[in-house]
């Protein structure tokens, strides 16, 4: 899902890019007001685990590969603004010092990754959610169907920034400037890839994050509105 | 910061220890094949594609691998832990950085 340099014209990468810096001064600003002193570690745990999840490629039928993001795991236990500059973070990082990314496409894949996935699923997450307890089975669930619907939300934007290149912009000759294949293409793919194989794998890491930070550090779940009784229970049985 | 959430960095540890698993899966994702890939899956580079795929060229361990290493799979998992090392301490400190803006 990082879009490489080359496959985005500039007229779509710069105008992201300009996109993506007030968002992130709101990010910077919302994380100064939501975020507790106590939860800076866990805010640079999740960003590292978003990092180095990624790097867990999963191979795909056709050999083509496909990682979870762990955007709304962030997002769950600390507010979709701390999953917006975390995970913009960790795509800077992977961009600039690993090459996996493209530089001019940075804007584009933050609003996809790092913007569209935490909030879509964090909207989600508090839909499903309500005023259950995070960790009761209802509160698991809404974590799960988050994470499979935020990363797909991701998979989705990138594939029609890469397809509508194809039908945007040719050269004089009829070829395709920049990305090659068409929005069928890149939908068909991108999509059976994220909601058969990522989507599951963004799902599961997600509870499983949840669930480890719930059992070993209680305490940082705790976000305003969603104090959870029920902690003291689930360790009792775990 | 460390001592009181050990048990948050030593799973992030062992997550870097296991990630050359990541390795396995050796197929580039959807629309990230390098200029190889492309012009042997489409035979051509497009011009636009050309003009930009290189824009960046200064980062120092490509593809999470240490350049000039052997290629073998051991090489490559290595390069790939010191790469998850790299990373993941990178990104903590600047977060740990952006969290002294953190109020109470």
């Amino acid at each position: 899902m990082h879009i490489p340099d080359g496959y985005l014209s500039p007229q779509t990468a710069i105008p992201m890019i300009a996109v993506m810096v007030p968002v992130m001064g709101v990010a910077v600003k919302q994380v100064e007001k939501t975020v507790r002193k106590k939860e800076v570690p866990l805010l640079a745990c999740a960003a590292a685990f978003s990092f180095i999840i990624m790097m867990f490629n999963l191979p795909l039928p056709g050999g083509s590969s496909a990682h979870a993001v762990g955007a709304v795991l962030m997002a769950i236990l600390l507010g979709p603004w701390a999953a917006c500059l975390g995970v913009s973070v960790a795509l800077i990082i992977q961009a600039l010092l690993f090459g996996d990314g493209g530089i001019l496409a940075i804007g584009a894949n933050c609003f996809n990754i790092a913007f569209l996935m935490p909030v879509a699923g964090y909207a989600v997450y508090r839909l499903i959610k309500g005023n259950a307890d995070l960790l009761s089975f209802r509160g698991m669930t809404a974590a799960a169907v988050a994470a499979y619907i935020g990363l797909n939300v991701a998979a989705l934007a990138t594939a029609v920034m890469f397809g509508s290149q194809y039908h945007l912009f040719q050269a004089a000759d009829g070829t395709p400037l920049y990305f090659m294949y068409p929005l069928k293409v890149t939908l068909a793919v991108m999509m059976s890839e994220h909601l058969l194989l990522a989507g599951p794998a963004e799902a599961i890491i997600t509870v499983l994050g949840v669930w480890f930070v719930g059992r070993n550090y209680p305490e940082l779940l705790e976000r305003p509105g969603q104090v959870i009784p029920a902690v003291r229970e689930v360790n009792g049985h775990v | 910061m460390f001592k009181k959430y050990r048990n948050l960095w030593i799973a992030l540890g062992v997550l870097i220890l296991l990630c050359p698993l990541g390795l396995l899966a050796t197929g580039t994702a959807f629309g990230e094949w390098g200029m190889d890939e492309l012009s042997e899956r489409v035979g051509y580079i497009p011009a636009g594609v050309q003009q930009f795929a290189e824009v960046w060229s200064y980062a120092l361990l490509p593809d999470y691998s240490i350049p000039g290493l052997a290629d073998t799979f051991f090489h490559a998992a290595g390069g790939y832990i010191f790469s998850a090392l790299l990373g993941t301490g990178l990104v903590a400190g600047i977060m740990i950085l952006l969290g002294r803006r953190v109020k109470e």
